[in-house]
């Protein structure tokens, strides 16, 4: 470009005269020119740097917004584990006195032993409001808690003991962000707050590693609520479609380019393909419905639907990843086996596909990252309901991550923001895992 | 033994017909060291007898399991008393629904147990009568199980034994292998059109049977989109009305927002990265865009639903504009922010495979690089591009989860991009998620949506490879 310019300018000083009016134009027009030049520059250079921060945005506003998500606070409370409050008889056997356990009131051993505690010396009763309010500080599983702790240390009956128990989510949740009181959606009183800061002062509060989120399953409780129904049921979906997509992708794709004819019946799979793979996943939701579920009567919700969709939904995505494979594989290998007495089906497997199988392997991967992350297809087989047990088999009820992410999105408790940050945070790792261990593998197979 | 164990040990017994195989083709040759007389290899004896036995053994199984459970409903309903026979079909529904679940609750000897404590004090008889059912239905389960199982280990070793038997020296092994995988095949590659003809039929089916109860008009250009039927015959407001307009001028609100964000910001993206930016930038670039494109779009639609909409409603405000929660601005922004990646990967193709030397010829003619995108590249790849944003449209009108939770469920029929609107894919997904029946026109206009969605996609995308291919040949 300066060259040009240059030259451009030899040429008005040498022939003054006769271009005069052209080179001048051309010299006059040329700073406006340039300046387009750099704004025209400057226009694409913010598009990609508008796009490196959708990114930032993107990521970062999801991992602070999931971060409160992975601790939690408990409370140390004194549990009285009054006979009489439990409703047990002592002067039984023991065989009797682990039966009773099982089924005594630790609901009233629970409560009464909290207003134990907050009935101080100024305010000797509580009323019945202030019962409440105190019940609702802690978690609904506090009561499930004292009880595991008495059937594992029987001999606590009749003492005090200290129990940690989980606080409710509205109280976490003013714990960890310090909302001002009154906040909309944060429901705790002048009150609440007030003991809250004296079991804080008691030093009876510590926020701990959220455990539960990996190990429990779904529930209506924020602070119980965990992922690993979720994950289970991804993991067994993804299974289905792994080992139905790949073999029927592959397979469809070593026909299509090394063994059909060349003639309309051939044309019209191609076509078929290249629009299904644009044809919109609900789409396919709607198949699963009607077909796979209305006519075959497979289960609804089942990760064996699920996968069956999410199989149909990715094969274009395969075959053509992989006839695009095949195609790369030079001809001269195929003649060279051939010219040996190969048959087309030996030069086709043992020669073709193991050359092929870099890209194959990463249009795969691609295929399966692609159904990993689906929603809409699996809300229309039924996959959206509230599951609490974790799927043991294909057959079983289940959900998978993003219908999850997408459930606890809806949810009005505030305490399920960040868990569906948090839950999105582990789909995306996920993703990154198998899209890491793409890049790895075909790099392995090309070295060889 | 269940259909899982089931097919565990059909597949260790195709792994041993393999062995089988490859062993009893060696025999014949009269062993080892006479392999060279077969006019196939052992192994391809093994892969043939491990087809032959493994292939119509899980062809069987296949059907058995999908009929099995019809068989074993009929079977029951003739055992059932006369009275409980009688029942509509709904409430029959309702009563072996009892069953089943009485059955998978209890093992059979405590069945015959409180059938016989029933019996001894003849307390309940309607009680007495499902747990008997429940006892003849696991019994049955029982039997048709062993009768499964028996019949798939029969088919694999009978077509073991007859396969064997017809080893010879000359026996073709390696020809038949390959006819049996060449027709496997043709098989797979035959789903995909099983999969199109699955869904044009399951979707016309359906919207057929909804346009016999709302004429087809009606939905086409009908303004007004309620679908709630009515439960009861008097109820108020309940008629249901079933105008799509709405929701066809909502998708296209929402999609031309995209549109408005995707295509400038990717088109400016493909023509910066492969014309103006250094192999860095491209190399940081291109995993960025990679990440835009894999982020699935339910983590778009919380981020469209809790950040954008909040932040476009309050700057909306603070402007003294009134913004509904669930605006179309921050569904189609989002929406576009999701799709940039596609439109920048399509144009930046389609700008590739302008030829350089027209490139060169502009640039020598003193043009700067602007100049020459803008006058020279872009009209020449201008056919490529289209079908980009064609195809990014089509992308557009079938996306889902970013508006099933940042768009809203009102009908409104609306230009205002502040306003809620709702999509043909929203209803879609509110229409079928949930438990109703499945005849209702509620659920059937589901599947009428489906259709046109299906159509508008379908054709959005054959026009844009019709023009990218008329382009292709123009250079070719």
């Amino acid at each position: 470009m300066t060259n040009l310019t240059n030259s451009s300018m030899d040429n008005k000083k040498m022939n003054d005269s006769t271009q005069l009016t052209i080179t001048d134009k051309v010299a006059l027009s040329l700073n406006k020119r340039h300046k387009k030049e750099k704004r025209f520059k400057v226009a694409g250079l913010i598009a990609v740097f508008f796009g490196f921060m959708l990114v930032l945005t993107l990521i970062t506003d999801i991992t602070v917004k999931a971060l409160p998500a992975f601790h939690q606070h408990w409370v140390k409370i004194d549990i009285d584990y009054k006979s009489n409050w439990l409703n047990i008889d002592t002067n039984t056997t023991p065989e009797l006195l682990a039966k009773q356990m099982q089924t005594a009131n630790y609901r009233k051993v629970l409560r009464d032993s909290i207003y134990q505690m907050f009935s101080t010396e100024s305010v000797k009763k509580l009323t019945r409001q202030e019962k409440r309010q105190l019940a609702k500080l802690f978690s609904t599983n506090a009561e499930f808690t004292v009880k595991d702790k008495l059937i594992a240390e029987p001999e606590q009956i009749n003492k005090k003991v200290n129990v940690w128990v989980k606080l409710d989510d509205d109280v976490d949740s003013y714990l960890k962000e310090g909302f001002p009181l009154g906040e909309a959606g944060l429901r705790i009183t002048q009150q609440q707050a007030k003991w809250i800061a004296k079991l804080n002062a008691e030093q009876r509060i510590v926020s701990r590693f959220n455990v539960s989120f990996f190990t429990a399953s779904d529930s209506r409780e924020p602070e119980l609520a965990g992922i690993r129904g979720a994950l289970t049921g991804t993991l067994l979906t993804m299974l289905v479609t792994i080992i139905l997509s790949f073999p029927l992708g592959v397979a469809g794709a070593i026909y299509l380019e090394e063994f059909a004819p060349k003639n309309r019946w051939t044309d019209i799979i191609e076509i078929n393909i290249n629009n299904l793979a644009a044809v919109p996943s609900i789409v396919f939701g709607l198949l699963g419905l009607a077909v796979i579920i209305n006519i075959f009567e497979l289960p609804r919700s089942a990760p064996l639907v699920g996968g069956i969709v999410l199989t149909l939904m990715t094969l274009p995505t395969i075959i053509i990843a992989s006839r695009a494979a095949i195609k790369a594989v030079p001809p001269s290998l195929r003649e060279a086996a051939l010219g040996l007495g190969a048959s087309k089906m030996q030069v086709t497997f043992s020669h073709v596909l193991p050359q092929a199988m870099p890209g194959i392997i990463t249009g795969g991967i691609i295929g399966i990252a692609q159904a990993l992350g689906e929603t809409a297809p699996l809300l229309m087989i039924g996959m959206v309901a509230f599951i609490v047990d974790v799927p043991t088999s294909i057959v079983d009820s289940a959900t998978v991550l993003p219908v999850q992410i997408f459930l606890w999105a809806d949810s009005p408790e505030r305490a399920f923001l960040a868990k569906t940050s948090a839950a999105i945070l582990v789909l995306l790792t996920l993703l990154l895992v198998i899209n890491i261990t793409a890049t790895i593998l075909r790099s392995k197979f090309e070295k060889k | 033994m269940n259909s899982s164990l089931l097919f565990i040990t059909l597949l260790c017994l195709t792994f041993f017909s393999y062995w089988f195989g490859v062993k009893r083709s060696l025999k014949i040759a009269g062993g080892a060291e006479h392999k060279k007389d077969l006019i196939c290899l052992p192994e391809q004896f093994g892969l043939l007898t491990a087809m032959v036995c493994g292939l119509p053994a899980l062809i069987t199984l296949l059907i058995f399991n999908s009929v099995e459970n019809t068989i074993i409903e009929q079977i029951l309903a003739t055992k059932l008393p006369a009275n409980i026979q009688a029942l509509s079909t709904i409430d029959l529904g309702l009563y072996l629904n009892n069953i089943h679940s009485i059955a998978a609750s209890e093992t059979i000897p405590n069945l015959i147990k409180s059938i016989e404590n029933h019996s001894l004090n003849n307390t309940n008889l309607a009680e007495f009568e499902q747990l008997k059912a429940a006892l003849t239905l696991k019994e049955l389960y029982q039997q048709i199980t062993w009768l499964k199982t028996s019949l798939v280990l029969v088919v694999a070793t009978t077509s073991v034994i007859v396969l064997v038997r017809k080893f010879s020296i000359t026996y073709k092994a390696r020809q038949k292998s390959e006819a049996i995988i060449r027709t496997l095949l043709v098989a797979s590659s035959g789903v995909a059109i099983l999969t199109t003809l699955g869904i044009v039929i399951s979707v016309l089916f359906e919207s057929i049977q909804f346009f016999r109860s709302v004429p087809p008009a009606e939905f086409m250009f009908g303004t007004q989109w309620s679908p709630q039927t009515a439960m009861r015959v008097d109820q108020v407001g309940g008629s249901g009305s079933f105008g799509a307009v709405p929701l066809f001028a909502g998708t296209m609100l929402i999609t031309f927002i995209a549109m408005l964000l995707a295509v400038p910001v990717g088109l400016m993206i493909a023509i910066y990265l492969s014309q103006y930016a250094n192999t860095t930038l491209r190399r940081v670039a291109k995993p960025m865009l990679e990440v835009l494109a894999g982020i699935p779009t339910v983590v778009y639609g919380f981020f469209a639903a809790l950040t954008v909409a909040p932040i476009i409603r309050s700057l909306g405000e603070s402007f003294g504009l009134s913004v509904a929660s669930e605006s179309a601005l921050a569904a189609g922004l989002v929406m576009g922010t999701m799709i940039i990646p596609f439109v920048s990967s399509l144009s930046e193709d389609a700008i590739s495979a302008v030829p350089n030397s027209l490139k060169e010829a502009s640039l020598g003619m003193g043009a700067t690089k602007s100049e020459t995108v803008i006058k020279v590249l872009l009209p020449a790849a201008l056919p490529g591009i289209v079908g980009a944003i064609l195809l990014a449209i089509s992308r557009a009108i079938g996306e889902t989860m970013i508006v099933v939770m940042a768009a809203g469920m009102a009908a409104n029929l609306t230009a205002n991009p502040l306003d809620s609107v709702t999509t043909v894919t929203v209803q879609i997904v509110t229409l079928l998620t949930g438990d109703q029946e499945f005849d209702s026109p509620k659920t059937l206009a589901a599947f009428a949506l489906g259709l046109m969605l299906f159509v508008t996609t379908l054709g959005l995308n054959i026009l844009a490879l019709k023009v990218v291919r008329k382009y292709r040949e123009q250079y070719d």
